[in-house]
């Protein structure tokens, strides 16, 4: 389970999220949902504290780290409560100048240690389960944008984190590179992943989450589960956000 | 003409002896210590605390801002004043290494920061301390940016060695200085002297094209026609 408790953000005066609580159960896929610069992609990234809460508690499983303002905390708390995360990235990030299956055994080799033989039969698994083991020895640069993203999510499933944080994973993509995406990110949450994504795309959210987080300026507006949510929001702010969303899909398609 | 010949010859093998007792030595060395001066300099000037990022500015502006062939003359004639005596060709290593140092930093720096944000996260990302990240994501993705300038301090570097003739260390050009001062013929001697400088940064630009090849294997940026 993962919980945050009244969790603040300030940036110089600029206070980005405001005292915000949400619980995510263990085999759930949770959507954050919301206008830019209403505090999703924030809120996210303070779960495995690239950014560091203002104030607030995080939770993740059985490790707790409490917040206070002026507070710093320690390098090893950090890494305890981060070793229990996984993060996709909008730009997929891969390290350009190792090959893909080098990309997924990384964190394995430098970070726990693990013996190269054993690292790389463990990252041709999750290069397999994302549909990228024909590419195993391949350089980003010659990956189509999807293809990097699928890579990019087997590099944060190597550690087998108890959550996997998406922040707005298929933004960079066009819809159909999208859809290969999602349909991994669908696979994974059908085998009971844990998830938290903050997104703007409404097929991955509706095809996915099982809860919405509504976020706007900085405050949870309303939550519950997605078919509720994106079909009888109950408030207006929800309601409007909504239909934009649903807009630019049928215009667009994907945001 | 042939005697001209005749003396390129004859003066050939001293020269040669003295670039590689001391020409190659000096800036191998001076250029090994200072890119190492040059990466600390660097990390604290990103990394480290405001005071010592300031000791760090404080140092490069005095390097860049005064004469090499200055510095080496206060480190060698000048330091004796202070009680601090050194030889000559310690005395010009430790010249050129700062001096190196100081140039290399701004070009670390830079080729650092060149490394998007989103590297670091994503190292961080999966567990890395920030000393993995630096050494296994960020550094050899800087490297690559970083030969041509590199390159191009040590190309100066080989020449600048030249300077190290004023404090009497017998290096290539001393050791034509030497020459010319008993066959009196200038033109000839410094004539070779050049061509083996030449010969030496042309060996390195040739180690340069080589080191961007390999760096550049996994692609995604413009390679130079040739």
């Amino acid at each position: 389970m993962i919980r945050l408790t009244n969790i603040e953000k300030r940036f110089g005066d600029l206070t980005v999220l405001k005292g915000v609580s949400v619980t995510v159960a263990e085999g759930r896929v949770t959507a954050l949902i919301g206008p830019s610069g209403g505090g999703k992609s924030t809120l996210l990234r303070c779960i495995n504290l690239l950014e560091i809460p203002t104030s607030g508690t995080v939770r993740i499983g059985e490790e707790e780290l409490s917040f206070q303002p002026g507070g710093k905390p320690g390098w090893r708390d950090i890494q305890r409560l981060r070793g229990q995360t996984g993060m996709v990235f909008q730009n997929f990030q891969l390290f350009p100048h190792r090959t893909a299956v080098e990309n997924v055994m990384e964190g394995l080799v430098t970070v726990q240690k693990w013996p190269a033989e054993k690292a790389r039969d463990r990252a041709m698994a999750l290069l397999r389960k994302v549909g990228m083991d024909h590419k195993a020895d391949a350089w980003p640069a010659t990956l189509s944008g999807g293809q990097q993203q699928r890579v990019a999510i087997a590099r944060a499933l190597a550690p087998s984190p108890r959550v996997l944080l998406c922040d707005e994973p298929t933004s960079a993509l066009d819809p159909e590179l999208s859809g290969e995406v999602v349909e991994v990110l669908g696979t994974l949450a059908a085998e009971g992943t844990t998830m938290v994504m903050a997104t703007h795309d409404l097929r991955l959210a509706s095809r996915i989450a099982h809860e919405v987080v509504f976020l706007d300026t900085g405050q949870v507006v309303e939550s519950g589960p997605s078919h509720t949510l994106f079909t009888h929001p109950a408030r207006e702010r929800t309601q409007r956000f909504i239909a934009t969303l649903t807009q630019q899909g049928q215009q667009g398609e994907g945001v | 003409m042939l005697h001209w010949l005749t003396l390129m010859a004859d003066s050939l093998p001293s020269l040669l002896w003295a670039a590689l007792v001391f020409t190659v030595p000096l800036t191998l060395a001076s250029f090994a210590l200072g890119l190492i001066v040059g990466l600390v300099a660097a990390v604290v000037r990103l990394f480290g605390p405001a005071p010592l990022a300031a000791i760090v500015r404080f140092y490069v502006w005095i390097i860049r801002g005064t004469p090499l062939l200055v510095q080496l003359f206060l480190i060698f004639y000048g330091l004796p004043s202070a009680g601090i005596v050194l030889d000559a060709f310690p005395a010009a290593l430790i010249g050129f290494t700062l001096n190196v140092g100081a140039y290399t930093s701004e070009i670390i720096r830079a080729v650092i920061g060149s490394v998007p944000k989103g590297q670091w996260e994503a190292a961080y990302s999966i567990g890395m301390s920030w000393s993995q990240a630096m050494r296994r994501t960020i550094l050899p993705q800087a490297a690559r940016v970083a030969v041509p300038p590199l390159s191009n301090s040590f190309i100066s570097l080989v020449k600048d060695t030249s300077l190290a003739a004023a404090i009497t260390v017998p290096e290539l050009f001393q050791a034509a200085q030497r020459i010319v001062a008993t066959t009196y013929e200038p033109l000839i001697l410094y004539v070779e002297a050049a061509l083996i400088y030449l010969a030496l940064s042309s060996v390195l630009s040739a180690l340069q094209v080589r080191l961007e090849k390999r760096l550049n294997q996994y692609g995604g940026f413009l390679e130079a026609k040739s």
